[in-house]
């Protein structure tokens, strides 16, 4: 420090002190600023031309060339957003195999580039969610006890306390959210698809969304109280106490009274 | 039954059912093969020994785990740990207890023994002596000459279950305000807020689509706010309002769409929380009791056998959600109250 204080009338030393001031002006800003919130590039002209093409050819029969929906078909898809069609597309739930009671998750048959520009095309046609950007689903920015707490308010009922799904009415159903990455959780609440209904940004703030996200992640590091039996409440864990541990239990009474031979 | 033949040509014969069936006995006596065979004792001893080996196992496995492989801080270490200790312990005793069930049916004796039941009863005598000792005793308490003592006995024994009743009666049914089971904490401009924390909620903010699930506002800094939740906690719907029909009596209870019903199940109470916006329709997750949200939350599936009660809402000045009063039924399932 000494060697600092004699130098302190340096005449380089204002430059040096204006220098050091701005470099540190500017690591903080950088540090603070928020990044953009759409990570993905702006779609150009060719993707929304590519996207309308793969409509056309994959989604149109249902949709109606222009996404109008069919009555007692399928909805319409002006405005439901980038968000909806990554949803249902990038977990094989779109394009539907056959009417029935619940689109199920199947392989996906697009690459991410045709669902980016399918996803764009649809998003042009009205205002609608967008597919999140990482930090917005960044489970390690979510607190998973406050997750929790969110999850078993207003997930639990239907997608059960670990987010294992469960049964609804008629042959509908809450799907397992084991598999379910960050993004597909977070536009499943956006965008409510099927039964599920909506948790827009109000009434879930994005914060809580992440919170949520976090909570289902902590759940893949498996249950600290050995087997789940499928974490799906007192039916399975009963079916397995009366059928085998009293079906043991029968098996041992019947040794201990049979003769010896 | 005739003595005729069966239709396959087979004499019936006739039998006299006997008085009463004979006590037939204990089965004959069959030597066991490790009785007869020196061998075969041999074996079984050697099971034994190996069973009771095998607990031994289990209980040094289980020591060994104990040591070998701590809990550690992860779940998959908790839990390989006490799998670990589980199995040993487990061996113990379930090989310890095969080796004593072994043991004694096939090397300890097996003859069959019967221990007739004795009579219950007294002989005659004893019986008589008892009953003049009773006699005896009474006539020496003078309790016919004495009125005074018997009153204060017949007094103290009766006043003596209260000092177990009283105290009893006094903490199970202290509360006897029936009428809190009538009202909840919705009154006329209370805002609803997000459950669990506590955030007002814009009419504007709820799409169509939106289930909010919903607490009075200031629920959270009540000191049990959870006696008060279990009342008064209600799930916000919004609902496209061309799909909403809404009984005459009950139009100005919704807003643009926006409705608000009791969660609790009017069949025994479970949240009643699994919305399906598509069909608008409510399940309750217990016995799968089906509300119509769009019709009045009727039933139209399940044991439940009223609608959901509703919760009159309406704005206020800022745009926020606001109740109109509280709900003009008892929440929840039946209870005796409202019968009158």
């Amino acid at each position: 420090m000494k060697a600092i204080a004699a130098r302190r009338h340096h005449r380089f030393a204002p430059v040096v002190l204006l220098a050091l001031a701005l470099l540190t002006t500017g690591v903080l800003y950088a540090a603070f600023t928020p990044g953009p919130a759409q990570a993905a590039s702006a779609p150009t002209q060719d993707d929304l031309t590519a996207g309308n093409n793969l409509f056309r050819a994959n989604c149109a029969t249902c949709h109606g060339m222009n996404a109008q929906g069919r009555p007692g078909v399928a909805p319409s898809l002006i405005g439901v957003g980038a968000a909806a069609v990554d949803f249902q597309v990038s977990t094989g739930r779109m394009p539907l195999m056959n009417q029935g009671a619940q689109a199920p998750a199947k392989p996906v048959i697009f690459t991410e580039e045709q669902i980016r520009q399918m996803a764009a095309w649809v998003a042009s046609l009205g205002p609608g969610p967008a597919v999140p950007a990482p930090e917005e689903v960044d489970p390690a920015k979510g607190d998973a006890a406050q997750g929790m707490e969110l999850f078993r308010t207003n997930c639990a009922m239907c997608h059960g306390a670990v987010g294992q799904g469960g049964a609804l009415t008629n042959g509908k159903y809450a799907p397992n959210l084991g598999k379910a990455s960050p993004t597909t959780i977070y536009e499943a609440m956006v965008t409510g698809p099927q039964s599920m209904p909506v948790f827009n940004n109000a009434t879930i703030t994005p914060q809580e969304k992440r919170d949520i996200i976090a909570y289902l992640q902590a759940q893949k590091a498996g249950s600290p109280g050995g087997v789940t039996l499928g974490s799906i409440g007192p039916v399975s864990e009963g079916l397995w106490a009366w059928l085998l541990g009293i079906g043991a239990l029968i098996g041992a009474a019947v040794w201990i009274g049979a003769k010896s031979s | 039954m005739s003595d005729e033949s069966t239709e396959v040509g087979l004499p019936v014969e006739q039998h006299a059912l006997p008085q009463r069936f004979e006590n037939p006995g204990l089965p004959e006596h069959h030597p066991r093969l490790t009785d007869v065979d020196d061998g075969a004792a041999k074996r079984s001893e050697r099971i034994v020994v190996v069973l009771f080996m095998l607990s031994a196992l289990g209980t040094i496995g289980a020591i060994v785990a104990y040591f070998t492989v701590p809990p550690g801080a992860t779940i998959a270490s908790i839990r390989l740990s006490t799998m670990l200790i589980g199995f040993g312990l487990a061996a113990t005793f379930i090989f310890a207890g095969a080796a004593s069930v072994h043991w004694s049916k096939s090397l300890m004796n097996d003859h069959e023994k019967i221990e007739y039941r004795h009579p219950m009863v007294s002989d005659t005598e004893t019986r008589e002596q008892a009953s003049e000792m009773l006699a005896d005793g009474m006539s020496d308490t003078g309790l016919s000459r004495r009125g005074a003592i018997k009153g204060a006995m017949i007094t103290a024994v009766a006043l003596a279950p209260l000092g177990f009743a009283v105290p009893l009666i006094g903490s199970v049914g202290g509360d006897w305000d029936i009428s809190k089971f009538r009202h909840t904490m919705w009154k006329k401009g209370l805002r609803l807020t997000h459950d669990p924390t506590g955030r007002p909620i814009k009419a504007s903010d709820v799409t169509i689509g939106s289930a909010v699930h919903v607490i009075p506002e200031g629920l959270n800094k009540l000191e049990h706010p959870l006696d008060e939740k279990s009342k008064a906690m209600v799930l916000v719907i919004r609902l496209d309002p061309r799909d909403l029909h809404e009984a005459p009596d009950r139009e100005g209870w919704s807003y643009e769409g926006i409705v608000a019903y009791s969660k609790v199940c009017t069949h025994v109470g479970c949240p009643v929380a699994l919305y399906e916006q598509r069909t608008h329709h409510l399940l309750c997750p217990c016995h799968q009791s089906t509300f119509d949200i769009s019709n009045g939350a009727k039933v139209i599936f399940g044991p439940a056998d009223r609608p959901l009660p509703q919760l009159p809402i309406t704005v206020d000045t800022e745009g926020y959600l606001v109740a109109q009063s509280d709900f003009h039924e008892p929440v929840g399932p039946s209870f005796w109250e409202r019968l009158k």
